[in-house]
């Protein structure tokens, strides 16, 4: 139900978008709606982000995956269980490029009687190849918000077109974002424990970056648009001066509104994981609770149970046990 | 479990693939033997916990407050305000699901809210209704009402999780479902619908210091116990002191280890290694429970407890404090009790009378951990070791869920081991350290009446350790933790057979060369040491 419903909801956004362009709203679909996109996104994203900041992080809890620094002789795994900032610095830039604690994944079968653990590195793979195309194709795009194209933007560019077929070449990162979502999406559909698991709001981003990527791949490859055209209207919005030039083509409106619901959804989402992951605390701790006081911001005030009342419940036997206490009755 | 299944029948009962009606359509079927009994009244009166009353987990009505739904939502918006990590957990999931098959209670069950990601949703679907704009849309946006069913789901659910942090080791943003199901505690707590065997001892250790409710004497009496017992074994007697103002170091352990066995054997470990060292030391009867089932309960209860350990240290002038073999006590000790009970500006940093070495690392909480203390020691050859009096034990080491996943020991209770016995051999690599499985019992779900719950719970290790006794023939699991000590016993009888259960300090115990000793001839449990099978015949 939630993914037929997902998949509804984006084609009726591209719906929108088609007749919006046929209408020549494109005033509407080129700079309104991606602007107000954009400051959505920002005013959302600072919004959430303050929220999270707002609550404290009264305990020092971080999850330890490797052996504790403790005595000078044990080797301690400064990455797994890092007791330094650097270190954390580290952790972080495992978790956060590398997807390390994915890495680690298994799956449990039960076999002959006996759960076994078996490697499974596919999830890893996935989201890996999908996050890594996914910010090389934002980085490509920003030639369309840049006057001259800087140097490196253009290095990323070629690089992504090394494989030298077509005209124009084949994007590399474009089919590989859209192979990869698409591996995200039949996971959630045929393996029956994310299934069970899943939401709407867990197939409609996927669906909306599916609907994104091939819109983007069609306007490249198939159903050209006129390219100069599009950068004028990118740039403008760029440089706030904004222009909407005519002919286009309505495949790029599409391709623009799809993104612009992106944009605004995001801050609303499990995608504001993206900020998160940077939070929390469980990774981004170093493991050193005993060697340096983590402070409690509202360290609460509590009633105790006092030696001098478990003493004067239990003087008596605590003498003719011989155990010292501080007064005699 | 009078009518205990067959482990065959239950594993075959296990299914991993989730039923299709829809989780938030699928009511909570109450399984016996899945569900604690609920808290008494005078417990949860005696330590001031609101909404204390006569009820029954298993009767429709659980007699909540009239308003108990605004105290829940209440409660809740104030735990997201306090704490960063519920906010954040309950907003960044993304369901990728690499979490679901890493619980050691849908490993054992196959029940998918057992899933820790779905574990966390029961509670996120609330939160999403009640806390976040998109939430409003209701089920469509994963958000669903807080109904008296809905709670009762929660509960049921909140206490199938042992708080071992296994997910959150695979969890691609860290997020853990410890944490979630510490929250959701708070919560329940707020409406007096703790369980029994939670509430039990938090009153105990909040009147005697300790959570079986043993009083000093008692105490006294049971080491009295276990002190011929040693004195008969190794011909030595060991003297340790109580409430003694003016030693250099307070020892804390798990109250089970004077208690019970096999506990009381790891607690003969430390009396001799102590006793060797000539270690100035003393216990407290008033700081006499290094556990804290307040963990399981609520911050502020777990502070209340843990205040004991700093107020004794202070009140006795000690330069620092040790502490024994146990799991969550020593994750409140590592990761709560500075910020919570600190600065303990009275103590000094930690430094090892017999090899200088400065325990830098708990430079600031002024206490050690136990294996830490004795690794240093048998590195630094200040301990006669006779490992070949272990030459009985195949010996495999169970690592804690605390220990490993909030502290990091790993290296410390295995260089021990090593020193101690001939005859080491690990478990699966997927199976230890820190992705090592729960014993199915922690987090004060060590009652009696769940028992099929943790002989499910408690499966994956007990495969794990079936596995090494056919592979390498173990017939000794070790561990740290006192809950385990106390859990893994049945589990293994349960699951495997013929695989013992004890502290790492039981071994050392056992191993350690005393100044003065007779010729040993039994183990710490009065069993022969390896070649002395026919000594007790002959005399």
């Amino acid at each position: 139900m939630g993914m037929i419903f997902s998949l509804v909801a984006v084609i009726v956004l591209v719906a929108i978008a088609f007749m919006g362009a046929k209408q020549n709203l494109l005033g509407l679909f080129g700079v309104a709606i991606p602007y107000l996109a954009v400051l959505v996104f920002i005013a959302g994203f600072i919004r959430k982000v303050i929220k999270w900041g707002q609550s404290p992080v009264p305990f020092h809890i971080p999850t330890t995956c490797g052996q504790q620094k403790s005595l000078p002789w044990i080797k301690h795994s400064s990455l797994d269980n890092p007791s330094t900032t650097l270190g954390v610095v580290g952790r972080m830039a495992l978790e956060v490029l590398l997807f390390r604690s994915l890495f680690r994944n298994l799956k449990t079968d039960m076999s002959d009687g006996r759960a076994v653990y078996g490697s499974n590195k596919w999830l890893w793979l996935g989201s890996i190849a999908f996050h890594v195309t996914f910010v090389v194709v934002f980085i490509r795009h920003l030639r369309f918000f840049m006057e001259p194209v800087p140097t490196w933007v253009n290095a990323i560019d070629a690089a992504d077109g090394f494989l030298q077929v077509g005209v124009p070449h084949l994007l590399i990162t474009g089919v590989v974002l859209l192979a990869a979502a698409t591996y995200l999406l039949l996971r959630r559909i045929f393996n029956a424990q994310v299934k069970y698991i899943s939401l709407p709001a867990d197939y409609f981003p996927l669906f909306l970056i599916i609907g994104i990527a091939v819109s983007g791949i069609l306007m490249r490859y198939f159903i050209k648009v006129d390219i100069i055209k599009v950068k004028e209207l990118t740039m403008g919005l760029a440089t706030f001066h904004t222009t909407v030039p005519d002919g286009i083509g309505v495949i790029f409106f599409v391709h623009l509104f799809l993104i612009s619901v992106f944009f605004a959804y995001f801050p609303f989402s499990k995608l504001m994981h993206l900020g998160g992951v940077f939070l929390s605390p469980t990774r981004n701790l170093a493991n050193n609770s005993r060697a340096v006081r983590h402070v409690n911001p509202w360290n609460p005030k509590v009633k105790l149970h006092t030696y001098e009342e478990y003493e004067d419940e239990f003087r008596e036997v605590m003498k003719s046990e011989g155990i010292p206490v501080e007064k005699e009755s | 479990m009078a009518d205990k299944p067959k482990p065959n029948d239950l594993l075959s009962e296990i299914n991993y693939t989730p039923p299709s009606r829809k989780w938030m359509d699928t009511p909570v079927e109450w399984k016996k033997g899945y569900y604690c009994y609920g808290a008494k009244p005078k417990n949860l009166d005696y330590i001031g916990f609101p909404n204390g009353r006569e009820w029954n987990v298993t009767e429709q009505d659980w007699k909540l407050v009239d308003n108990w739904k605004e105290i829940f939502l209440e409660g809740m918006e104030n735990l997201l305000k306090k704490f960063r990590s519920f906010r954040l957990f309950m907003d960044i999931c993304v369901r990728c699901g690499a979490c679901a098959d890493k619980c050691h209670f849908f490993i054992g069950t196959g029940d998918p809210k057992n899933m820790p990601v779905l574990r966390a949703e029961l509670l996120r679907s609330i939160y999403r209704r009640y806390f976040t704009i998109a939430g409003k849309l209701g089920r469509i946006a994963g958000a669903r009402d807080l109904t008296e069913d809905v709670f009762k789901e929660l509960w049921y659910y909140f206490y199938q999780c042992t708080e071992c942090r296994r997910c959150s080791v695979f969890c691609p943003y860290g997020i853990d479902t410890a944490e979630i199901t510490m929250m959701g505690r708070e919560l329940i707590n707020l409406l007096g619908c703790c369980t029994d065997w939670i509430s039990g001892p938090l009153a105990n250790c909040y009147r005697t210091g300790n959570h079986l409710g043993l009083q000093p004497h008692t105490i006294k009496s049971n080491f009295e116990y276990m002190l011929d017992d040693l004195e008969e074994h190794t011909g030595v007697r060991v003297e340790p002191t109580f409430n003694r103002k003016g030693a250099e170091i307070l020892f804390v352990t798990p109250s089970a280890d004077f208690f019970a066995e096999p506990g009381v054997f790891t607690c003969m470990g430390y009396l001799l290694l102590f006793h060797q060292l000539g270690l100035d030391y003393t216990w407290s009867t008033y700081a006499s429970e290094g556990g804290n089932f307040g963990f399981f309960t609520s911050n502020e209860m777990m502070k209340r407890l843990n205040s004991k350990i700093y107020a004794e240290a202070k009140r006795l002038g000690v330069k620092w404090i040790l502490g024994g073999e146990c799991g969550h006590m020593w994750r409140v000790l590592h990761q709560y009790m500075d910020t919570m009970n600190g600065p303990a500006d009275f103590l000094e940093e930690p430094v090892s009378p017999f090899t200088g070495t400065k325990f830098e690392n708990a430079k600031s909480t002024k206490m050690v951990h136990i294996t830490e203390f004795t690794a240093d020691l048998i590195r630094h050859g200040k301990l006669k070791l006779d490992p070949k009096r272990n030459d009985n034990h195949t010996v495999t080491f169970h690592d804690s869920c605390n220990t490993s996943r909030g502290m990091g020991i790993f290296e410390e209770p295995r260089y021990i081991l090593n020193s101690v016995c001939n005859h080491f051999h690990e478990m699966p690599d997927n199976t230890i350290r820190e992705q090592t499985f729960c014993c199915g019992s922690g987090s004060g779900l060590n009652a009696g009446e769940i028992e099929e719950l943790r002989m499910l719970g408690g499966y994956p290790r007990a495969n794990a350790v079936k596995y090494v006794k056919e592979k390498h023939g173990v017939n000794m699991l070790s561990c740290i933790c006192a809950i385990d000590r106390a859990v893994l016993p049945p589990l293994i009888d349960y699951w495997v057979s013929d695989v013992g259960v004890c502290g790492v300090h039981e071994l050392l115990g056992n191993a350690l060369i005393m100044d003065g000793e007779k010729e040993r001839e039994n183990d710490l449990r009065g069993e022969p040491l390896p070649g002395m099978e026919d000594k007790g015949e002959e005399e």
